[in-house]
């Protein structure tokens, strides 16, 4: 099992470009650990900003420091720097025109037992909702790390989700297949798809695998840019299948559920399932035991797919 | 005779063409913060021709809604064509909105939500310092808009980054939309306030007049170690006695005779600085 986070992956790509770059500066609201970040603080204080527990100013002020230049990476708990600076994202940093990474740390229900304040089930559908704002959320450390180092290169505002804990490894680390904004191809099937963005990748990789062994032919893809949805790669991989299942860590509503329905109702009309948390508190819980509970694992993307059948 | 008071009267003859033309505006906030401006940018390394030089100084109107004399000062300025602004203002497809945009020339930021400015403005505070550069940054609040928590957070900021690149200057001038400040929600004393922040306060007896506000802008510059806040004392609606501190007219649209009514009056203070 894999023991590295990859939020703790960001801070080693951020630091390399700190390193090499002066306008590479992060922000954090008393959320240096919480992030990972604690070691740029350490070895770039003068490339740190720490605005104290003020998520709306953190979002604020990194717009002003990308508006002079500066590539500005805000890193706050997923669920206050989406809602809490909702209006600072979306009209500082994506109506402005800024450069400001947001990054959402302890994304989804990372935090587990601290309760619905703490998670972040509607940060998707929030961020996707803005003009201008791209959300993206890597599925393991590799694509965590390819796809930092893309996005130190452009020049546009975006939202990065990342889990709390460290995942298991998706991908291989000397095969990681990447394209920005491309969705990656985890398995070729002929009869089902499934889809899944963030932490759920791993169980559609692994559950594309046990039905492949029954027999059931499935297909997998790696939606790991949200937003821009890679319609052309979902329509490509959903052609001649008889169902869509999607996988999300987030509310039932306006996720990557909603977004690949949408595009697959309009251009390529088939059953489209989506698999997420309920529209409702989740229960306590670790966040392995919070999926399980509601099917969110291999197994119950599996009985899923084979009752869809079924039916 | 200072040309910039006289100027002032024919901006807001401006600013009133462009409110009527685009059929609405929020002219008491306007003519409250002319002067502010008008000031601000006579003062500030600022102009079409350095708009993107890394050093120049910035300026973001935090009150958004105040955009048609930040409209009417970027033409003096020659940012912007005065009757391009009043031929399109919030026409259909018009570039010209009703707040701030920064697709247009010599517009820092988009604003227009209150509360945002001053945070922006600390971020471009710390970049200056980050760079070592001498530019100043400046934002202009409305008073209404201090109930905003997020105000507060920046106020922090920049006292806590001993930012003293940044000024910021408040409209006081007493009037929101549903009646007095301190009706509304009080800020008694303003002054402790943000000095409470660890800001250095300057507080304007007529915040319409550009000597005083210009002695004020010297001060905040050679102020050392601390922010600056400028609080100058307004009045709403200036230029013309129908609207002066009447709440009403924070975005009341002038019909034909109040139109008639406020250029003769305003063109009759400026005459009378001109004989001073």
């Amino acid at each position: 099992m894999n023991k590295i986070a990859n939020r703790a992956v960001m801070c080693e790509v951020l630091k390399e470009a700190a390193a090499k770059d002066k306008d590479v500066v992060v922000l954090c609201s008393d959320s240096r650990g919480s992030a990972s970040l604690t070691s740029f603080a350490d070895t770039y204080p003068d490339q740190f900003v720490e605005v104290g527990i003020a998520e709306q100013n953190l979002v604020s002020i990194a717009a002003g420091l990308a508006s002079c230049g500066k590539k500005a990476y805000a890193a706050s708990p997923a669920s206050f720097i989406t809602t809490r600076s909702y209006e600072q994202c979306k009209v500082d940093c994506a109506y402005s025109g800024t450069n400001v990474k947001l990054i959402g740390i302890s994304g989804g229900v990372s935090y587990g037992a601290l309760g619905m304040t703490h998670h972040s089930a509607q940060d998707i559908a929030a961020m996707s909702a803005i003009p201008g704002m791209r959300v993206y959320l890597p599925s393991d450390r590799h694509q965590t790390r390819k796809l930092f180092g893309d996005l130190l290169k452009d020049n546009q505002t975006a939202y990065i989700r990342l889990g709390r804990n460290p995942v298991e490894d998706v991908y291989e680390e000397n095969n990681i297949p990447f394209e920005m904004n491309k969705a990656t191809v985890l398995a070729e099937g002929a009869d089902v798809l499934l889809v899944a963005c963030g932490e759920m990748v791993k169980p559609i990789q692994d559950a594309a695998k046990m039905l492949n062994e029954q027999g059931i032919s499935t297909g997998a893809l790696d939606m790991y840019c949200v937003k821009p949805l890679d319609k052309e790669g979902l329509l490509k991989a959903a052609h001649g299948k008889k169902q869509v299942v999607t996988v999300e860590e987030h509310a039932p509503f306006g996720g990557l559920g909603s977004m690949v329905a949408q595009v697959i109702s309009a251009n390529d009309p088939k059953r489209v399932i989506n698999l997420a948390l309920p529209d409702s508190p989740v229960i306590t819980g670790t966040s392995q035991e919070v999926f399980d509970y509601y099917g969110l694992n291999a197994a119950g993307i599996v009985n899923t797919v084979k009752k869809a059948l079924e039916g | 005779m200072n040309a910039l008071k006289v100027k002032a009267y024919d901006l807001r003859q401006d600013v009133l063409d462009i409110i009527v033309s685009g059929g609405g505006g929020h002219i008491g906030g306007d003519m409250s913060s002319m002067e502010i401006m008008l000031t601000l940018y006579s003062r500030m390394n600022v102009s079409p021709e350095n708009q993107n030089d890394p050093d120049r100084d910035r300026f973001v109107l935090s009150k958004g809604h105040c955009v048609e004399t930040l409209y009417a000062v970027l033409a003096d300025k020659g940012f912007l064509d005065v009757e391009e602004v009043k031929a399109q203002f919030s026409k259909f497809g018009s570039a010209y909105i009703g707040h701030p945009h920064n697709t247009l020339p010599g517009i820092e930021m988009n604003s227009g939500s209150l509360g945002h400015g001053l945070s922006v403005c600390v971020g471009m505070a710390l970049a200056g310092k980050m760079d070592r550069r001498n530019y100043r940054v400046y934002t202009l609040m409305g008073d209404g808009e201090l109930a905003e928590g997020s105000v507060w957070e920046g106020a922090m900021a920049a006292g806590h980054y001993k930012l003293d690149n940044l000024c910021a200057v408040i409209d006081r001038n007493h009037l929101q939309i549903s009646g007095n400040t301190e009706d509304v929600m009080a800020h008694h004393d303003l002054h402790a306030r943000f000095a409470a922040f660890d800001w250095h306060v300057i507080d304007v007896a007529d915040g319409n007049d550009v000597d005083q506000l210009n002695a004020a802008f010297d001060e905040a510059e050679q102020t050392k170690g601390k922010p600056t806040l400028i609080i100058a004392n307004t009045v709403k609606g200036k230029g013309a006695s129908i609207m002066e501190n009447k709440a009403s007219w924070h975005h009341h649209l002038p019909n034909a005779e109040e139109y008639a009514a406020i250029s003769r009056e305003l063109k009759e203070r400026k005459e009378a600085l001109l004989h001073e």
